[in-house]
Protein backbone atom coordinates (compact mmCIF):
# COMPACT_ATOMS: atom_id res chain seq x y z
CA UNK A 1 0.00 0.00 0.00
CA UNK A 2 2.88 2.08 0.74
CA UNK A 3 3.45 4.10 -2.46
CA UNK A 4 6.65 5.94 -3.00
CA UNK A 5 5.56 9.25 -2.51
CA UNK A 6 4.85 7.97 1.28
CA UNK A 7 8.13 6.57 1.84
CA UNK A 8 8.95 10.03 0.37
CA UNK A 9 7.13 12.05 2.81
CA UNK A 10 8.49 9.34 5.97
CA UNK A 11 12.14 10.30 4.43
CA UNK A 12 11.18 13.68 4.96
CA UNK A 13 9.82 13.74 8.43
CA UNK A 14 12.51 11.54 10.00
CA UNK A 15 15.09 13.94 8.56
CA UNK A 16 13.03 17.23 10.06
CA UNK A 17 12.76 15.37 13.40
CA UNK A 18 16.30 14.92 13.40
CA UNK A 19 17.33 18.07 12.43
CA UNK A 20 14.98 19.00 15.35
CA UNK A 21 16.88 17.29 18.09
CA UNK A 22 20.82 18.69 16.93
CA UNK A 23 19.40 21.64 17.19
CA UNK A 24 18.39 20.89 20.34
CA UNK A 25 21.68 19.63 21.16
CA UNK A 26 23.96 21.88 19.19
CA UNK A 27 24.90 24.03 22.83
CA UNK A 28 25.23 21.16 24.75
CA UNK A 29 27.75 19.78 22.27
CA UNK A 30 29.36 23.47 22.82
CA UNK A 31 29.34 23.80 26.15
CA UNK A 32 31.07 19.69 26.60
CA UNK A 33 33.54 20.60 23.61
CA UNK A 34 34.35 24.23 24.67
CA UNK A 35 35.11 22.35 28.59
CA UNK A 36 38.22 21.09 26.93
CA UNK A 37 39.14 24.11 25.20
CA UNK A 38 42.81 25.30 26.16
CA UNK A 39 41.22 29.16 26.40
CA UNK A 40 43.84 32.21 26.24
CA UNK A 41 42.69 34.78 28.77
CA UNK A 42 39.47 35.06 29.82
CA UNK A 43 37.02 34.27 27.14
CA UNK A 44 35.94 30.72 25.74
CA UNK A 45 34.51 31.70 22.41
CA UNK A 46 37.24 30.41 20.25
CA UNK A 47 38.77 27.02 20.05
CA UNK A 48 42.10 27.34 20.99
CA UNK A 49 43.40 23.51 21.65
CA UNK A 50 42.50 20.40 23.53
CA UNK A 51 43.28 20.39 27.23
CA UNK A 52 42.17 18.42 30.50
CA UNK A 53 43.52 21.01 32.89
CA UNK A 54 39.51 22.94 33.46
CA UNK A 55 38.52 18.85 34.31
CA UNK A 56 41.61 18.56 36.68
CA UNK A 57 40.52 21.66 38.71
CA UNK A 58 36.91 22.34 38.50
CA UNK A 59 36.39 24.68 41.19
CA UNK A 60 39.55 26.81 39.96
CA UNK A 61 37.46 29.73 39.78
CA UNK A 62 36.94 32.38 43.06
CA UNK A 63 33.01 31.96 43.79
CA UNK A 64 32.37 29.18 41.30
CA UNK A 65 32.55 26.22 44.47
CA UNK A 66 30.33 28.24 47.00
CA UNK A 67 28.09 29.04 44.50
CA UNK A 68 27.18 25.46 43.06
CA UNK A 69 27.31 24.17 46.79
CA UNK A 70 25.02 26.54 47.27
CA UNK A 71 22.69 25.68 44.40
CA UNK A 72 22.67 21.74 45.65
CA UNK A 73 21.79 22.33 49.37
CA UNK A 74 19.04 24.66 47.93
CA UNK A 75 17.56 22.46 45.52
CA UNK A 76 17.86 19.33 48.24
CA UNK A 77 16.04 21.07 51.01
CA UNK A 78 13.22 22.61 48.25
CA UNK A 79 12.69 18.96 47.35
CA UNK A 80 12.33 17.38 50.86
CA UNK A 81 9.77 20.48 52.02
CA UNK A 82 8.03 20.48 48.63
CA UNK A 83 7.74 16.59 47.70
CA UNK A 84 6.51 16.17 51.78
CA UNK A 85 4.06 19.55 51.28
CA UNK A 86 2.93 17.76 47.68
CA UNK A 87 2.76 14.10 48.61
CA UNK A 88 0.37 15.31 51.46
CA UNK A 89 -1.94 17.57 48.75
CA UNK A 90 -2.11 15.28 46.39
CA UNK A 91 -3.08 12.76 48.60
CA UNK A 92 -6.25 15.16 49.69
CA UNK A 93 -6.78 15.90 46.38
CA UNK A 94 -7.50 12.07 44.79
CA UNK A 95 -8.04 10.55 48.22
CA UNK A 96 -11.12 12.64 49.65
CA UNK A 97 -13.79 14.33 48.52
CA UNK A 98 -14.34 17.92 50.04
CA UNK A 99 -15.46 21.47 49.57
CA UNK A 100 -12.21 23.42 47.80
CA UNK A 101 -11.61 20.71 46.06
CA UNK A 102 -11.63 22.56 42.39
CA UNK A 103 -10.59 25.68 43.85
CA UNK A 104 -7.29 24.09 45.04
CA UNK A 105 -6.32 22.23 41.94
CA UNK A 106 -6.73 25.66 40.33
CA UNK A 107 -4.30 27.51 42.99
CA UNK A 108 -1.62 24.51 42.25
CA UNK A 109 -1.97 24.72 39.05
CA UNK A 110 -1.92 29.14 38.69
CA UNK A 111 2.08 28.84 39.41
CA UNK A 112 2.84 26.94 36.31
CA UNK A 113 1.25 29.05 34.43
CA UNK A 114 2.98 32.31 35.55
CA UNK A 115 5.42 33.35 34.07
CA UNK A 116 8.71 33.70 36.00
CA UNK A 117 9.39 36.89 35.72
CA UNK A 118 6.13 37.93 37.60
CA UNK A 119 6.57 35.21 40.61
CA UNK A 120 10.01 36.57 40.99
CA UNK A 121 8.94 40.49 41.31
CA UNK A 122 5.68 39.33 42.94
CA UNK A 123 7.45 37.93 45.56
CA UNK A 124 10.42 40.59 45.90
CA UNK A 125 7.54 42.98 46.18
CA UNK A 126 6.23 41.34 48.94
CA UNK A 127 9.42 40.47 50.46
CA UNK A 128 10.20 44.42 50.56
CA UNK A 129 6.90 45.17 52.08
CA UNK A 130 7.13 42.78 54.69
CA UNK A 131 10.94 44.22 55.47
CA UNK A 132 12.49 40.71 55.03
CA UNK A 133 16.13 40.25 54.39
CA UNK A 134 16.59 37.95 50.82
CA UNK A 135 19.29 35.20 51.00
CA UNK A 136 19.43 31.96 51.37
CA UNK A 137 16.10 31.53 53.69
CA UNK A 138 13.79 33.08 50.72
CA UNK A 139 15.06 31.16 48.12
CA UNK A 140 13.97 28.36 49.84
CA UNK A 141 10.79 30.21 50.27
CA UNK A 142 10.54 31.12 46.48
CA UNK A 143 12.08 27.59 44.94
CA UNK A 144 9.05 25.19 46.75
CA UNK A 145 6.59 27.99 45.82
CA UNK A 146 6.98 27.27 42.31
CA UNK A 147 8.00 23.55 42.30
CA UNK A 148 4.81 21.94 44.52
CA UNK A 149 2.56 22.51 41.48
CA UNK A 150 4.92 20.02 39.89
CA UNK A 151 5.15 17.50 42.35
CA UNK A 152 1.57 17.60 43.46
CA UNK A 153 0.51 16.86 39.45
CA UNK A 154 3.53 13.87 39.02
CA UNK A 155 2.18 12.54 42.46
CA UNK A 156 -1.36 12.91 41.54
CA UNK A 157 -0.87 11.17 37.98
CA UNK A 158 0.44 8.42 40.23
CA UNK A 159 -2.24 8.29 42.76
CA UNK A 160 -5.17 8.17 39.58
CA UNK A 161 -3.54 5.20 37.94
CA UNK A 162 -2.87 3.06 41.70
CA UNK A 163 -5.71 0.41 42.18
CA UNK A 164 -8.15 2.16 45.34
CA UNK A 165 -8.57 -1.69 46.01
CA UNK A 166 -5.35 -2.67 47.82
CA UNK A 167 -5.62 0.20 50.01
CA UNK A 168 -9.74 -0.70 50.82
CA UNK A 169 -8.41 -4.31 51.24
CA UNK A 170 -5.58 -3.27 54.09
CA UNK A 171 -8.43 -1.09 55.42
CA UNK A 172 -11.00 -4.36 55.53
CA UNK A 173 -8.88 -6.47 57.28
CA UNK A 174 -7.96 -3.84 59.98
CA UNK A 175 -5.59 -1.82 59.06
CA UNK A 176 -5.78 1.74 60.14
CA UNK A 177 -5.46 4.73 57.65
CA UNK A 178 -2.21 5.64 58.98
CA UNK A 179 -0.55 1.85 58.84
CA UNK A 180 -2.17 1.81 55.05
CA UNK A 181 -0.72 4.89 54.02
CA UNK A 182 2.88 3.57 55.34
CA UNK A 183 2.72 -0.23 54.33
CA UNK A 184 0.29 0.50 51.25
CA UNK A 185 0.29 3.90 49.60
CA UNK A 186 3.80 5.09 50.27
CA UNK A 187 5.39 2.15 48.86
CA UNK A 188 3.34 1.97 45.59
CA UNK A 189 3.50 5.63 45.47
CA UNK A 190 7.84 5.41 45.68
CA UNK A 191 8.63 5.68 41.61
CA UNK A 192 6.17 8.87 41.49
CA UNK A 193 8.21 10.61 44.62
CA UNK A 194 11.14 9.38 42.76
CA UNK A 195 9.96 11.02 39.51
CA UNK A 196 8.69 13.96 41.42
CA UNK A 197 11.84 14.47 43.56
CA UNK A 198 14.26 14.24 39.91
CA UNK A 199 11.54 17.01 38.32
CA UNK A 200 12.11 19.29 41.82
CA UNK A 201 15.23 19.49 41.84
CA UNK A 202 16.42 19.65 38.16
CA UNK A 203 13.88 22.67 38.68
CA UNK A 204 15.42 24.47 41.66
CA UNK A 205 19.35 23.96 40.36
CA UNK A 206 18.27 25.45 37.24
CA UNK A 207 16.10 28.18 38.14
CA UNK A 208 17.93 31.59 37.02
CA UNK A 209 14.50 34.01 37.22
CA UNK A 210 12.98 34.04 40.40
CA UNK A 211 16.55 33.40 42.32
CA UNK A 212 18.03 36.96 40.32
CA UNK A 213 15.01 38.62 42.29
CA UNK A 214 14.85 36.66 45.61
CA UNK A 215 18.62 35.97 46.22
CA UNK A 216 19.86 38.75 48.03
CA UNK A 217 23.38 38.62 48.38
CA UNK A 218 23.89 34.64 48.04
CA UNK A 219 25.02 33.16 44.82
CA UNK A 220 23.77 30.20 43.44
CA UNK A 221 25.02 28.44 40.32
CA UNK A 222 22.67 29.99 37.49
CA UNK A 223 23.48 33.52 39.01
CA UNK A 224 26.86 33.11 38.93
CA UNK A 225 27.31 31.83 35.46
CA UNK A 226 24.94 34.98 34.62
CA UNK A 227 27.25 37.37 36.29
CA UNK A 228 30.49 35.52 34.72
CA UNK A 229 28.80 36.04 31.56
CA UNK A 230 29.68 39.93 31.18
CA UNK A 231 33.34 39.31 31.49
CA UNK A 232 33.82 35.80 29.96
CA UNK A 233 32.47 32.32 31.42
CA UNK A 234 35.14 30.30 32.48
CA UNK A 235 35.40 27.13 31.36
CA UNK A 236 35.26 25.67 34.54
CA UNK A 237 31.23 26.69 34.36
CA UNK A 238 31.37 24.09 31.10
CA UNK A 239 32.99 21.23 33.17
CA UNK A 240 30.24 21.36 35.51
CA UNK A 241 27.49 21.45 33.71
CA UNK A 242 28.80 18.45 31.67
CA UNK A 243 29.27 16.75 34.77
CA UNK A 244 25.67 17.41 35.86
CA UNK A 245 24.70 16.18 32.44
CA UNK A 246 26.56 13.04 32.92
CA UNK A 247 25.38 12.29 35.97
CA UNK A 248 21.78 12.53 35.00
CA UNK A 249 22.01 10.22 32.37
CA UNK A 250 23.53 7.74 34.63
CA UNK A 251 20.49 7.99 36.85
CA UNK A 252 18.32 7.36 34.01
CA UNK A 253 20.30 4.51 32.71
CA UNK A 254 20.47 2.78 36.63
CA UNK A 255 16.78 3.80 36.78
CA UNK A 256 16.27 1.95 33.22
CA UNK A 257 17.46 -1.22 34.31
CA UNK A 258 15.61 -0.98 37.51
CA UNK A 259 12.51 -0.96 35.32
CA UNK A 260 13.45 -4.01 33.08
CA UNK A 261 14.90 -6.08 36.00
CA UNK A 262 11.67 -5.62 37.86
CA UNK A 263 9.59 -6.07 34.96
CA UNK A 264 11.41 -9.32 34.27
CA UNK A 265 10.46 -10.59 37.78
CA UNK A 266 6.89 -10.20 37.60
CA UNK A 267 7.16 -11.84 34.39
CA UNK A 268 8.93 -15.10 35.94
CA UNK A 269 6.26 -14.41 39.01
CA UNK A 270 3.59 -14.43 36.02
CA UNK A 271 5.13 -17.67 34.67
CA UNK A 272 5.46 -19.55 38.03
CA UNK A 273 1.82 -18.62 39.53
CA UNK A 274 -0.35 -17.83 36.46
CA UNK A 275 -3.45 -17.72 38.87
CA UNK A 276 -2.05 -14.79 41.09
CA UNK A 277 -0.96 -13.30 38.07
CA UNK A 278 -4.06 -12.63 37.18
CA UNK B 1 -22.36 8.25 67.17
CA UNK B 2 -23.30 9.04 62.96
CA UNK B 3 -24.75 6.59 60.50
CA UNK B 4 -21.76 6.85 58.19
CA UNK B 5 -19.65 6.27 61.91
CA UNK B 6 -21.11 3.05 62.39
CA UNK B 7 -21.41 1.70 58.82
CA UNK B 8 -17.79 2.16 58.63
CA UNK B 9 -16.94 1.19 61.91
CA UNK B 10 -14.74 -2.18 60.94
CA UNK B 11 -12.67 0.24 59.19
CA UNK B 12 -11.87 2.46 61.84
CA UNK B 13 -10.25 1.01 64.67
CA UNK B 14 -7.38 4.05 65.60
CA UNK B 15 -8.71 7.39 66.98
CA UNK B 16 -11.46 6.39 69.00
CA UNK B 17 -11.91 10.32 70.00
CA UNK B 18 -13.01 11.20 66.74
CA UNK B 19 -15.82 10.03 64.70
CA UNK B 20 -15.05 9.08 61.56
CA UNK B 21 -17.05 11.48 59.43
CA UNK B 22 -15.14 14.07 61.70
CA UNK B 23 -11.76 12.49 60.84
CA UNK B 24 -13.07 12.32 57.05
CA UNK B 25 -13.73 15.95 56.85
CA UNK B 26 -10.36 17.04 58.91
CA UNK B 27 -7.73 14.84 57.62
CA UNK B 28 -7.69 16.60 54.22
CA UNK B 29 -7.81 19.40 55.55
CA UNK B 30 -4.83 18.38 57.67
CA UNK B 31 -2.86 17.54 54.58
CA UNK B 32 -3.82 20.22 52.36
CA UNK B 33 -3.19 23.04 54.98
CA UNK B 34 0.33 23.40 54.99
CA UNK B 35 0.60 23.36 51.43
CA UNK B 36 -1.38 25.36 50.17
CA UNK B 37 -0.59 28.27 53.31
CA UNK B 38 2.90 28.34 51.51
CA UNK B 39 1.09 29.15 48.12
CA UNK B 40 -1.17 31.54 49.79
CA UNK B 41 1.23 33.18 51.63
CA UNK B 42 3.96 32.96 48.80
CA UNK B 43 2.25 33.13 45.71
CA UNK B 44 -1.26 34.49 45.52
CA UNK B 45 -0.82 37.77 48.42
CA UNK B 46 2.11 38.53 46.60
CA UNK B 47 0.88 38.81 43.22
CA UNK B 48 -2.10 40.81 44.63
CA UNK B 49 0.15 42.65 46.87
CA UNK B 50 1.85 43.67 43.27
CA UNK B 51 -1.38 45.96 42.81
CA UNK B 52 -0.98 47.39 46.43
CA UNK B 53 2.82 48.33 45.39
CA UNK B 54 2.16 49.59 41.81
CA UNK B 55 -0.11 52.39 42.96
CA UNK B 56 3.05 53.55 45.75
CA UNK B 57 4.70 56.81 45.34
CA UNK B 58 8.27 57.42 46.37
CA UNK B 59 11.80 56.39 45.81
CA UNK B 60 14.13 54.11 47.07
CA UNK B 61 15.60 56.65 49.72
CA UNK B 62 13.18 58.02 51.57
CA UNK B 63 10.34 54.83 51.24
CA UNK B 64 7.22 54.95 49.79
CA UNK B 65 3.69 55.57 50.92
CA UNK B 66 0.16 54.90 49.44
CA UNK B 67 -0.89 57.68 47.27
CA UNK B 68 -3.30 55.51 44.95
CA UNK B 69 -1.70 56.57 41.80
CA UNK B 70 -3.78 54.99 39.04
CA UNK B 71 -1.97 57.22 36.57
CA UNK B 72 1.41 54.59 36.67
CA UNK B 73 -0.65 52.46 34.79
CA UNK B 74 -1.15 54.85 31.61
CA UNK B 75 1.75 56.52 32.40
CA UNK B 76 3.93 52.78 32.23
CA UNK B 77 1.66 51.15 29.30
CA UNK B 78 2.61 54.19 27.30
CA UNK B 79 6.47 54.73 28.25
CA UNK B 80 7.00 51.03 28.15
CA UNK B 81 4.88 50.31 24.93
CA UNK B 82 7.60 49.64 22.59
CA UNK B 83 9.24 46.79 24.79
CA UNK B 84 5.18 45.49 25.04
CA UNK B 85 4.72 44.81 21.82
CA UNK B 86 8.63 43.60 21.26
CA UNK B 87 7.84 40.85 23.53
CA UNK B 88 4.60 39.92 21.91
CA UNK B 89 6.22 39.81 18.53
CA UNK B 90 9.26 37.74 19.77
CA UNK B 91 7.24 35.27 21.96
CA UNK B 92 4.28 34.99 19.05
CA UNK B 93 7.18 34.52 16.06
CA UNK B 94 8.94 32.28 18.58
CA UNK B 95 5.43 30.00 19.22
CA UNK B 96 5.22 29.72 15.81
CA UNK B 97 8.63 29.03 15.23
CA UNK B 98 8.36 25.86 17.70
CA UNK B 99 5.22 25.09 15.95
CA UNK B 100 6.99 24.61 12.66
CA UNK B 101 9.90 22.68 14.38
CA UNK B 102 8.19 21.19 16.99
CA UNK B 103 4.61 19.55 15.23
CA UNK B 104 6.32 17.26 12.55
CA UNK B 105 9.03 16.16 15.30
CA UNK B 106 6.15 15.33 17.69
CA UNK B 107 4.13 13.65 14.67
CA UNK B 108 7.37 11.44 14.02
CA UNK B 109 8.00 10.53 17.32
CA UNK B 110 4.13 9.09 18.32
CA UNK B 111 3.40 7.62 14.43
CA UNK B 112 6.44 6.65 12.84
CA UNK B 113 9.95 6.15 15.01
CA UNK B 114 8.49 2.96 16.27
CA UNK B 115 11.72 1.48 18.89
CA UNK B 116 13.19 4.77 18.77
CA UNK B 117 10.50 6.37 20.21
CA UNK B 118 11.71 6.34 23.80
CA UNK B 119 15.06 7.28 22.71
CA UNK B 120 13.68 10.85 20.69
CA UNK B 121 11.84 11.76 24.15
CA UNK B 122 14.68 11.14 26.28
CA UNK B 123 16.68 13.11 23.73
CA UNK B 124 13.79 15.97 23.69
CA UNK B 125 14.16 15.78 27.53
CA UNK B 126 18.05 15.56 27.81
CA UNK B 127 18.34 19.41 26.90
CA UNK B 128 16.01 20.53 30.33
CA UNK B 129 19.27 18.79 32.77
CA UNK B 130 21.67 21.31 31.11
CA UNK B 131 21.85 24.46 32.94
CA UNK B 132 19.85 26.89 30.53
CA UNK B 133 21.44 29.94 31.43
CA UNK B 134 24.52 28.01 30.45
CA UNK B 135 22.90 26.87 26.94
CA UNK B 136 21.98 30.29 26.42
CA UNK B 137 25.72 31.37 26.82
CA UNK B 138 26.37 28.18 24.58
CA UNK B 139 24.39 30.03 21.63
CA UNK B 140 26.72 33.43 22.20
CA UNK B 141 29.48 31.55 21.71
CA UNK B 142 27.77 29.75 18.27
CA UNK B 143 26.32 32.89 16.91
CA UNK B 144 29.62 35.34 18.55
CA UNK B 145 30.95 37.36 14.99
CA UNK B 146 33.87 35.02 13.93
CA UNK B 147 32.02 31.79 14.91
CA UNK B 148 32.04 29.38 11.82
CA UNK B 149 28.41 29.42 11.71
CA UNK B 150 28.36 33.34 11.14
CA UNK B 151 31.15 32.97 8.59
CA UNK B 152 28.85 29.83 6.68
CA UNK B 153 25.60 32.20 6.62
CA UNK B 154 27.87 34.66 5.05
CA UNK B 155 29.39 33.09 2.32
CA UNK B 156 26.28 31.88 1.15
CA UNK B 157 25.26 35.27 1.41
CA UNK B 158 22.26 34.79 4.20
CA UNK B 159 24.19 37.78 6.42
CA UNK B 160 25.51 40.66 4.74
CA UNK B 161 29.20 40.71 4.99
CA UNK B 162 29.43 43.53 7.80
CA UNK B 163 26.61 42.04 9.14
CA UNK B 164 26.28 40.08 12.70
CA UNK B 165 24.07 37.72 14.10
CA UNK B 166 24.38 37.91 17.58
CA UNK B 167 23.20 41.21 19.21
CA UNK B 168 19.98 40.96 17.11
CA UNK B 169 16.63 40.23 16.92
CA UNK B 170 17.34 37.00 15.30
CA UNK B 171 19.58 35.90 17.57
CA UNK B 172 16.86 36.83 20.19
CA UNK B 173 14.21 35.00 18.82
CA UNK B 174 16.25 32.02 18.22
CA UNK B 175 17.60 31.54 21.78
CA UNK B 176 13.52 31.69 22.54
CA UNK B 177 12.90 29.33 20.17
CA UNK B 178 15.34 26.92 21.11
CA UNK B 179 14.74 27.66 25.04
CA UNK B 180 10.84 26.42 24.53
CA UNK B 181 10.65 24.36 21.78
CA UNK B 182 10.48 21.02 24.35
CA UNK B 183 7.36 22.44 26.06
CA UNK B 184 6.06 22.64 23.18
CA UNK B 185 6.82 19.12 21.52
CA UNK B 186 6.21 16.96 24.91
CA UNK B 187 2.38 18.31 24.67
CA UNK B 188 2.19 17.64 21.16
CA UNK B 189 3.45 14.43 21.58
CA UNK B 190 1.34 13.66 24.48
CA UNK B 191 -1.75 14.36 22.58
CA UNK B 192 -0.80 12.68 19.46
CA UNK B 193 0.19 9.35 21.11
CA UNK B 194 -3.01 9.24 23.13
CA UNK B 195 -5.06 9.08 19.60
CA UNK B 196 -6.68 6.58 18.34
CA UNK B 197 -5.02 5.67 14.62
CA UNK B 198 -7.95 3.30 13.36
CA UNK B 199 -9.67 6.20 13.07
CA UNK B 200 -7.30 7.52 10.27
CA UNK B 201 -7.35 4.59 8.79
CA UNK B 202 -11.23 4.03 8.78
CA UNK B 203 -11.02 7.65 6.94
CA UNK B 204 -8.93 6.50 4.10
CA UNK B 205 -10.81 3.01 4.21
CA UNK B 206 -13.55 5.76 2.96
CA UNK B 207 -11.58 7.31 0.20
CA UNK B 208 -10.50 10.14 2.41
CA UNK B 209 -6.77 11.22 1.16
CA UNK B 210 -3.88 11.46 3.56
CA UNK B 211 -4.23 15.43 3.50
CA UNK B 212 -8.34 15.13 4.45
CA UNK B 213 -7.67 12.51 6.74
CA UNK B 214 -4.94 14.37 8.54
CA UNK B 215 -6.98 17.61 8.31
CA UNK B 216 -10.29 16.29 9.27
CA UNK B 217 -9.20 13.40 11.88
CA UNK B 218 -5.51 14.10 13.15
CA UNK B 219 -5.34 17.74 13.99
CA UNK B 220 -8.41 18.32 15.29
CA UNK B 221 -7.46 15.49 17.51
CA UNK B 222 -4.33 16.96 18.37
CA UNK B 223 -5.94 20.20 19.04
CA UNK B 224 -6.30 20.03 23.07
CA UNK B 225 -2.40 19.50 22.75
CA UNK B 226 -1.57 22.22 20.18
CA UNK B 227 -3.63 24.71 22.35
CA UNK B 228 -0.67 23.83 25.52
CA UNK B 229 1.47 23.67 23.40
CA UNK B 230 1.15 26.66 22.44
CA UNK B 231 0.07 28.32 26.14
CA UNK B 232 3.32 26.48 27.01
CA UNK B 233 5.59 28.32 24.89
CA UNK B 234 4.04 31.47 24.61
CA UNK B 235 3.33 32.74 28.03
CA UNK B 236 6.91 31.79 29.61
CA UNK B 237 8.79 33.32 26.05
CA UNK B 238 6.22 36.62 27.01
CA UNK B 239 8.05 37.13 30.05
CA UNK B 240 11.34 35.75 29.10
CA UNK B 241 14.48 38.55 29.44
CA UNK B 242 17.31 35.76 29.64
CA UNK B 243 17.43 35.77 25.46
CA UNK B 244 17.37 39.33 25.28
CA UNK B 245 19.79 40.08 28.00
CA UNK B 246 22.47 37.30 27.08
CA UNK B 247 22.11 37.39 23.36
CA UNK B 248 20.87 40.99 22.38
CA UNK B 249 21.36 44.79 23.32
CA UNK B 250 18.99 47.37 24.40
CA UNK B 251 17.28 47.53 21.47
CA UNK B 252 16.01 44.33 21.70
CA UNK B 253 14.90 44.66 25.54
CA UNK B 254 11.51 42.62 26.36
CA UNK B 255 9.16 43.75 29.25
CA UNK B 256 10.98 41.44 31.24
CA UNK B 257 14.19 43.24 31.05
CA UNK B 258 12.10 46.26 31.84
CA UNK B 259 10.61 44.87 35.14
CA UNK B 260 13.71 43.24 36.15
CA UNK B 261 15.92 46.66 35.71
CA UNK B 262 13.22 48.98 37.10
CA UNK B 263 13.16 46.13 40.15
CA UNK B 264 17.10 45.52 40.50
CA UNK B 265 18.75 47.93 39.35
CA UNK B 266 16.78 51.35 39.35
CA UNK B 267 14.32 50.63 42.48
CA UNK B 268 11.48 52.02 40.57
CA UNK B 269 9.35 49.70 42.39
CA UNK B 270 5.66 50.94 41.74
CA UNK B 271 6.10 50.90 37.97
CA UNK B 272 7.76 47.44 38.23
CA UNK B 273 5.07 46.25 39.78
CA UNK B 274 2.60 47.86 37.25
CA UNK B 275 4.15 46.02 34.69
CA UNK B 276 4.18 42.89 35.83
CA UNK B 277 0.61 43.29 37.13
CA UNK B 278 -0.57 44.18 33.86
CA UNK B 279 1.85 41.04 32.73
CA UNK B 280 0.02 39.11 34.58
CA UNK B 281 -3.83 40.03 34.01
CA UNK B 282 -3.05 39.89 30.19
CA UNK B 283 -1.73 36.01 30.96
CA UNK B 284 -4.76 35.61 32.77
CA UNK B 285 -6.87 36.44 30.13
CA UNK B 286 -5.37 34.43 28.12
CA UNK B 287 -5.28 31.54 30.20
CA UNK B 288 -9.55 31.97 30.72
CA UNK B 289 -9.92 32.50 26.77
CA UNK B 290 -8.24 29.18 26.40
CA UNK B 291 -10.00 27.38 28.99
CA UNK B 292 -13.64 28.78 27.59
CA UNK B 293 -12.58 27.95 23.80
CA UNK B 294 -11.90 23.88 25.06
CA UNK B 295 -12.48 23.50 28.40
CA UNK B 296 -10.59 23.64 31.49
CA UNK B 297 -10.22 19.97 32.44
CA UNK B 298 -9.02 19.25 28.81
CA UNK B 299 -6.22 22.00 28.76
CA UNK B 300 -4.86 21.05 32.40
CA UNK B 301 -4.75 17.22 31.25
CA UNK B 302 -3.33 18.08 27.64
CA UNK B 303 -0.89 21.16 29.78
CA UNK B 304 0.12 18.25 32.12
CA UNK B 305 -0.12 14.88 30.33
Amino acid sequence: MRTPLDRLRDGLLGVWSLGAVVFLFVPIFVIVLFSFNDNQGRFNFTWQGFTLRHWADPFGVEGLQQAFVTSLGLAALTTIIAVILGVCVALALVRHKWRGRGATGGLVFLPLATPEVVLGAALLGWFLTLGLIRGFVTLVIAHVMFTLGYVVITIRARLEGMDVHIEEAAMDLGANQWTTLRKITLPLLAPGIAAASLLCFAISIDDFVVSNFNAGQTVTFPLFVYGAARQGVPPQVNVLATAMLLFVVLLMFVNLGFQRRSARRQNREMETTPALGL
Amino acid sequence: MSESGEAAAPRGQAGGWLTLRRRNTLLPLALVIPGMLWLIIFYAIPIISQLWISLQTGNPDDGFAQTWNWAIYADSISEYSEQMLRSLQYAGTATIACFIIGFPLAYFMAFKAGRWRNLFLLLVILPFFTSLIVRTVAWQTILTDDSWITNALKTVGLVPQDGRLLATSFAVIAGITYNFLPFMVLPLYASLERMDRTLVEAATDLYASRWTAFRKITLPLAGPGIFAGVLLTFIPAIGDYINAQLLGTSQQYMIGNVIQSQYLVVREYPTAAALSFIMMVVVLLIIAVAARLIGTKRLSEAAVA
